[in-house]
C-alpha cells in the first residue's frame, strides 16, 4: 500500500517539476520581450565589464546589458523553436495519413521525399532554404520548419502502414467507410500520442537549429537579440579575452534546450500509459 | 545444387545494382531540390557579382549582355539540364568567390575536411559504442545515469558553442592549441608539414567527435539494455557465464548490426555539424565552404557541394545497407534466396 502511495508521489513530483519549468520557459519568454528596449540600451561609460552583481552576465564593447539582451535573445529564439516545430509536425502528421490516404503511388513519393531530406546534411539544407528564401526571419522559419519533419513523418507512416493491415480498419473500409473517414476518424486518433511526444522532442532540435543558423548568419539579421547573433558577435572578442560574451549566453541556451528535452520526456512518461501508476 | 548457388548469386547482383541505382536517383533529385532552391531565390546574381553601385551605372545593353553571360534569359529547366549534363561531364562550373573551377576548390576543401570527418566519425562511433554498452549493461546504474545524463547534455548543446568553450579553454586561455586555421599563418603550403596539419586540425576534430557521440551512446544503450533484459542473456546466466563473456558473446553481436547502420546514417550529422565546427575555427573545409558560398552567393559552389555531400551520404546508407547483408546470416540468406 505504501509503495504505491510513494510511486503516486513520483508521479505528482513530476507534475510539479514540469509545471516549474513550463513557468521558468514561460518567465523567460515573457521577461525576454519586455526586456527588448533595454536589451538594445548602449552605454558607452559601462562597456566591456566583466560579470559583477549589477551585470551578472557583464556588458559588451557598446556598454548593453548581455543578461538582458541573453534573456531578449533566448526569447525569440524559444518562440522561433515553438512555431517552427509545431509547422514542421503538421507537415509530418499530413504526410503520414496522406501515406495512408492516398494509396501506393503516394506514398512511394512521400517514401522518396523523406529519403531526400534526411539524405542532405541538415545544416545545408537550412543554408539552401534560407538562401532560397532570401535570408532572414522568414528563411529561418521555413528553413527549419521544412527540414524537421522527415524523421517524425517516417515514424507516423510507419504507424500508418502497420494501422492499416489492422482488423477494425478493415472491417471500416468493407462497411464502405471513405478513406478519408478513416483516415481521419480511425487513424488520426491513434497517431494522436505519438504525434505529440514528437511535437515535445522537436522544440529542442528545431531551437538549437534556428540558433546555428543564425550563428552562421543565415538567420535574422544581426540587429535583431538572437542567441545565435550574440555568440557570433562573441568570436570577434574571444581571442581578447572576454570569456564571458560567449560563456554565459551559450550556457543559458543549454539550460533552456535540456528543459525543453527534460518536458519532452516528462510528457512522454505522463502519457504513456504503461507508467500511470508510477 | 550448383545451379541454385548462381541463382542466389545473380539476385543478390540484381538487389546490389538496384540499391546502387536507387541511390543515383536520389543523387539527381537532390540536385534539382538544391538548383530549384537556388533558383527560386530572390537574390539576384547580378547584383551580388556585379556589385549594386557597378549595375546602376552599366548602360541597357551592357546589362543585357550580363545577363546573358549568367543565364538569367534561359528557362529555369534548360538550365538545370546544361548544369546537370556539364556537371557529369566533370565541368561543374567556375566558383564566383575563390574565382577557379569548383572542381578544383571542391577537391582541395574536401582534401583538408576529409581527415576531420573520418577521425570524428570513427573516434565518435567508437567512444559512443563503448559508452552505450557500459550504461546499457547496468539499467539504472550510477554509469547508466552518468553516460545518459552526459548525452543529454551534449545533445542540449550546440556543437558550434562546444567548438567555442574548446577554443577559449585550450586556445585562448591555456594556449595549447592554435586559435584557428588549417595551416600556420603566413607559410607556405609546400612548407606546412603533417604533423602541423594535424595540430590544426585537433581542436574541431575533438568538437566534432564529441558532438556525435550522444545519439550512437543512447541507441547502443537501449539495444544493449534489450539484450540483457532478453532470455538468452538470463539462460546464459543461469550457465555461469562472466558478465564479460555475456557482454562479448551476446551483448556485442546483437549491438554490433544497429550499431553499424546508426554509424553510417550519422554521416550526414557529421558533415553538418562541421559545418559548425569549421565555421568556429575558420578551418578551411567544405563546411566553410559552403557557408562562404551560401553568404556570398556562390551559386555554382554551393550547389557543388551539396551534390558532393548528397553523394557523400547516400553512398554511407549504401555501404550500411550492403554491410547488413554481410554482417547478418540471417538477412543474408533471407534477401537473396
Amino acid at each position: 500500500m505504501r509503495e504505491t502511495q510513494k510511486r503516486g508521489g513520483r508521479r505528482l513530483a513530476m507534475l510539479l517539476l514540469l509545471a516549474f519549468t513550463v513557468v521558468f520557459l514561460g518567465a523567460v519568454v515573457w521577461l525576454g520581450d519586455a526586456w527588448q528596449g533595454t536589451a538594445l540600451a548602449t552605454d558607452f561609460t559601462r562597456k566591456n565589464l566583466s560579470p559583477c552583481l549589477t551585470y551578472p552576465f557583464g556588458t559588451d564593447w557598446m556598454g548593453r546589458d548581455m543578461f538582458a539582451r541573453t534573456v531578449a535573445g533566448l526569447s525569440m529564439s524559444i518562440r522561433i523553436g515553438l512555431l517552427t516545430a509545431c509547422i514542421s509536425a503538421g507537415i509530418a502528421f499530413l504526410m503520414g495519413l496522406m501515406a495512408a490516404v492516398m494509396g501506393r503511388f503516394a506514398d512511394g513519393m512521400i517514401g522518396i521525399l523523406i529519403d531526400l531530406v534526411l539524405g542532405i546534411p541538415h545544416m545545408l539544407l537550412l543554408i539552401l532554404i534560407s538562401f532560397a528564401c532570401g535570408r532572414g526571419f522568414f528563411g529561418v522559419v521555413a528553413g527549419v520548419s521544412l527540414t524537421h519533419w522527415a524523421s517524425l513523418a517516417r515514424l507516423l507512416r510507419g504507424e500508418v502502414l502497420q494501422l492499416k493491415e489492422s482488423q477494425y480498419i478493415k472491417i471500416a473500409e468493407r462497411l464502405g467507410k471513405g478513406r478519408l473517414y478513416v483516415a481521419f476518424w480511425h487513424m488520426a486518433p491513434n497517431l494522436l500520442a505519438q504525434f505529440v511526444t514528437g511535437l515535445v522532442l522537436l522544440f529542442p532540435h528545431a531551437i538549437l537549429h534556428e540558433a546555428s543558423i543564425t550563428f552562421l548568419g543565415f538567420g535574422l539579421s544581426p540587429e535583431q537579440p538572437a542567441v545565435g547573433n550574440i555568440l557570433s558577435e562573441s568570436m570577434q572578442y574571444l581571442v581578447t579575452g572576454k570569456w564571458w560574451l560567449a560563456l554565459f549566453p551559450g550556457l543559458l541556451l543549454v539550460l533552456v534546450v535540456l528543459l525543453f528535452h527534460y518536458i519532452g520526456q516528462a510528457a512522454c512518461r505522463l502519457i504513456d500509459p504503461g507508467s500511470t501508476h508510477e | 545444387m550448383e545451379k541454385f548457388k548462381q541463382n542466389r548469386i545473380c539476385r543478390g547482383g540484381v538487389w546490389v545494382g538496384r540499391q546502387v541505382l536507387r541511390a543515383a536517383a536520389l543523387i539527381v533529385l537532390v540536385s534539382m531540390l538544391a538548383f530549384f532552391l537556388v533558383s527560386v531565390s530572390p537574390i539576384d546574381p547580378l547584383q551580388t557579382n556585379v556589385g549594386q553601385a557597378a549595375l546602376g551605372s552599366m548602360s541597357r545593353e551592357q546589362i543585357e549582355r550580363l545577363e546573358a553571360y549568367w543565364g538569367m534569359d534561359i528557362p529555369p529547366v534548360e538550365r538545370y539540364l546544361s548544369w546537370g549534363f556539364d556537371f557529369l561531364s566533370g565541368d561543374m562550373g567556375i566558383s564566383l568567390l575563390y574565382r577557379r573551377p569548383v572542381a578544383e576548390a571542391l577537391a582541395e576543401r574536401l582534401g583538408n575536411s576529409i581527415w576531420l570527418l573520418l577521425f570524428a566519425w570513427v573516434f565518435s562511433g567508437i567512444l559512443g559504442l563503448s559508452l552505450g554498452i557500459l550504461a546499457g549493461r547496468k539499467r539504472g546504474g550510477f554509469i547508466d545515469r552518468l553516460v545518459t545524463g552526459l548525452s543529454l547534455l551534449i545533445a542540449s548543446t550546440p556543437s558550434f558553442w562546444v567548438a567555442m568553450v574548446l577554443l577559449l579553454t585550450f586556445a585562448v586561455q591555456l594556449k595549447w592549441f592554435p586559435i584557428g586555421f588549417g595551416v600556420p599563418i603566413g607559410m607556405a603550403s609546400q612548407a606546412v608539414s603533417l604533423p602541423d596539419r594535424l595540430y590544426h586540425a585537433a581542436l574541431p576534430a575533438a568538437a566534432l567527435s564529441i558532438t556525435g557521440i550522444s545519439s550512437i551512446a543512447l541507441h547502443t544503450r537501449e539495444k544493449m539494455i534489450e539484450v540483457m533484459e532478453s532470455e538468452y542473456v538470463l539462460f546464459a546466466r543461469a550457465r555461469g557465464e562472466s558478465e564479460t563473456q555475456i557482454i562479448l558473446r551476446h551483448g556485442l553481436r546483437n549491438i554490433l548490426l544497429p550499431a553499424v547502420t546508426l554509424q553510417f546514417a550519422s554521416v550526414s550529422e557529421i558533415i553538418g555539424g562541421s559545418v559548425l565546427v569549421e565555421q568556429v575555427f575558420s578551418y578551411p573545409g567544405l563546411g566553410q565552404a559552403a557557408v562562404t558560398a551560401g553568404l556570398g552567393g556562390d551559386v555554382p559552389l554551393l550547389l557543388g557541394i551539396t551534390v558532393l555531400t548528397a553523394a557523400v551520404v547516400f553512398s554511407g546508407n549504401l555501404a550500411a545497407n550492403l554491410l547488413y547483408h554481410v554482417i547478418d546470416p540471417r538477412i543474408r540468406r533471407g534477401a537473396s534466396g
